[in-house]
């Protein structure tokens, strides 16, 4: 495990293309800002679930059953399950054609 | 609430929410062995049949040890996200959650949130530069530019601790769930689930244990969907009536419709959440089957995959508690004399598959609940093995240059020394309450292998003093505070007030863990520190173009 790469100094022209600043600036920002919102909505729920708990018990509307607690949290599955899809198109498409163009640029 | 209330060990993981307190009788009652269940015993002895069959088929495709640990990095992106749902699957979260659902409604839906929001985390932080930079384990990427082995040797003991704690919760949870279902002696049953775990792992090594987790992922996800719509239908599809109907039965009326007393104060709320979300991250079972897959595209497929089963499942159970309410509440069959649920409040979702499908049915959902015992232990005896051969004897012990056939040799005498200590501590822990083993194997892997892993891959100035110290206090802190805390210090240990006020120690053991390794990397200025530094440029390009990455072995 302790071979980096093919060889030594590969990396060093990878890590110089500008190819590959793009893939990794662009992912990144992409990656930091889904994890963003998704700890955010689950400690905002955390916390509302902790401090007022009050606001997930309400109902929907008056006389229904069904609260907004129920809502929410059916929600967040949902959002979470979409937020993963959302990384995984764009890193599948968008990243994985910068990426193959990285490995293309690097082996000229 | 009776003495019947929680008292199969399965709901260890339930431990997790309910508190301390409601856990004090998870698994101190006693279980009353049940009449032997013919169909359910019928139908586990076909599945049965099909996984030793797949085992056979599994032992002659696996040849190297790259077959052994990962499966010749083979599986499928969406293979593998049904394995990896299938570890989260277990027979815990499907009885234990329904259970929750049906005693306090709401906050069953909070249990499982937890559970969810590590997989979109792992999926944009880790899933892709671990499957670029590691082979068969999590250590593999925690060491890649650090000192092989001493942090090889702190994340084997890592891996060693959340596995023991984690089998030794489910060997006596299968023991007490098949006693109730199948009508079979406790020691019968631990013996059985140890020796067909060793038998999956030993003979079929990762190909086996992911077409076990398949399969049953696959039938339970197939039982639990049956169920949900046939409430459902019970309800003409309106989730209020459901709601309707239930809070009208319920004994705590409009309260099961908002959150309850599960988390008692925002630090144990926040210290929970947190366990949950990054100790998924750390679990070595879950982190290992990111190398079954050819590449980062793949290991990105499962956990989308696997995300929208998890999700999809916990709507499931919240129907199928909701439905409990209503269907099995009411109905004195399902109630012995003093009106508590036969079996205890776990058995609702068995009870309520007997309400909508018969016995034939009901027999189906029990082999379904031993199957998901059987996959879970295999995924976690492989685990533990692989932390021992790849980790200890190949990394630490010979130094990255071991024999692979003598390496794959060790780790099947592993299983078969952790199938045996399994199921003698199964048998030995029977009457112990076990349930806070979950809660700390989630604790541990927050604050000792996630907190090392992580930092592994995204922060430069890491060292392997840093790590290995920072690391190593995480994991103290975490057990330090489980036992000093509610659960074991006050119910195990009988003292009377916990030095530790809280049930969970996450949010301080991952802090002390993170602090850890900060302070003690950027104080090391050796120069094997620097070296480690100057290779990080490398390991980050590796990790994000997946050049040099292990691939898939074709046969």
């Amino acid at each position: 495990m302790s071979r980096l790469t093919h060889n030594d100094t590969q990396w060093r022209d990878i890590q110089r293309n500008a190819s590959f600043q793009e893939l990794v600036q662009k992912r990144s920002r992409f990656a930091m800002t889904l994890s963003i919102i998704m700890l955010g909505l689950y400690m905002a729920f955390i916390l509302l679930i902790a401090f007022a708990p009050g606001v997930l018990g309400t109902p929907l509307a008056s006389g229904m059953t069904t609260t907004w607690g129920i809502l929410i949290g059916l929600g967040l599955i949902l959002v979470a399950i979409a937020l993963t899809g959302l990384y995984v198109r764009r890193a599948n498409g968008e990243f994985d054609r910068l990426n193959a163009r990285v490995l293309e640029e690097i082996k000229r | 609430m009776n003495i019947a209330f929680f008292k199969l060990a399965l709901v260890v993981a339930g431990s997790l929410l309910t508190g301390a307190t409601a856990m004090a009788d998870a698994l101190t009652g006693p279980v009353t062995q049940q009449a032997l269940n013919v169909p359910a015993i019928i139908m586990f002895l076909i599945f049965v049949g099909i996984t030793l069959y797949i085992t056979w088929w599994a032992s002659k495709k696996t040849r190297s040890a790259s077959d052994y640990y990962a499966a010749g990095g083979n599986i499928t992106g969406f293979q593998n996200g049904l394995a990896i749902s299938g570890d989260f699957m277990s027979a815990a979260s499907f009885l234990g959650i329904s259970a929750l659902v049906f005693t306090s409604g709401y906050d069953g839906l909070i249990y499982s949130m937890g559970f969810l929001v590590g997989w979109p985390m792992i999926m944009f932080l880790i899933a892709e530069r671990l499957r670029n930079l590691g082979r068969y384990t999590f250590a593999d990427v925690a060491s890649f530019r650090l000192s092989k082995r001493p942090v090889r040797t702190l994340s084997a003991f890592g891996s060693l601790a959340v596995v023991a704690l984690y089998l030794i919760a489910q060997m006596v949870g299968a023991g007490k769930l098949i006693q109730l279902l199948f009508g079979l002696n406790y020691h019968i049953a631990v013996v059985v689930v140890g020796a067909l775990m060793v038998c999956y792992v030993l003979f079929g090594g990762m190909l086996a244990t992911t077409w076990v987790q398949m399969i049953k992922a696959a039938i339970l996800l197939f039982g639990a969907s049956f169920m949900a719509l046939m409430v459902l239908i019970h309800v003409d599809f309106s989730l209020e009536g459901l709601f309707n109907e239930a809070v009208a039965v319920h004994a705590n009326g409009a309260s099961i419709m908002s959150p309850g007393g599960l988390v008692k104060d925002p630090i144990s709320a926040i210290s929970l959440g947190l366990a949950l979300m990054f100790g998924t991250a750390g679990l070595p079972h879950i982190l290992m089957r990111f190398f079954t897959v050819g590449n980062a595209k793949e290991a990105r497929k499962s956990v989308f995959v696997a995300t929208g089963f998890i999700g999809y499942f916990y709507i499931l159970t919240f129907i199928i508690g909701f439905g409990a309410i209503i269907l099995v509440s009411t109905n004195p069959a399902f109630q012995d004399s003093t009106g508590a649920i036969i079996g205890g409040n776990n058995m609702v979702a068995v009870h309520l598959a007997n309400a909508v499908g018969g016995s034939i049915f009901l027999g189906f959902i029990s082999a379904v609940a031993f199957a998901t015992i059987l996959a879970v232990v295999a995924g976690l005896a492989l685990a533990g093995a692989s932390a021992i051969s790849h980790d200890l004897y190949a990394g630490v012990l010979k130094k990255d240059n071991a024999d692979e056939k003598k390496e794959v040799r060790i780790s099947k005498i592993s299983v078969l020394v952790l199938g045996v200590v399994a199921i003698v501590l199964g048998i030995a822990f029977e009457t112990q309450n076990v349930a806070f083993m979950v809660g700390l194997a989630f604790s541990i892997a927050a604050s000792c292998n996630f907190p090392v892993l992580l930092l592994s891959m995204y922060w430069r100035r890491l060292t392997t003093r840093g790590a290995v110290i920072g690391g190593g206090l995480g994991l103290v802190t975490a057990i330090a505070l489980m036992i000093l805390g509610p659960t074991i210090w006050v119910q195990v240990l009988g003292h009377a007030t916990p030095i530790y006020p809280y049930d969970y120690p996450a949010l301080f053991s991952m802090a002390v863990a993170f602090i850890g390794i900060w302070l003690f990397s950027v104080t090391d200025h050796s120069a094997a520190a620097k070296r480690e530094r100057d290779l990080f440029d490398a390991q980050f390009v590796r990790s994000q173009t997946g050049i040099g990455a292990s691939g898939s072995v074709a046969h």
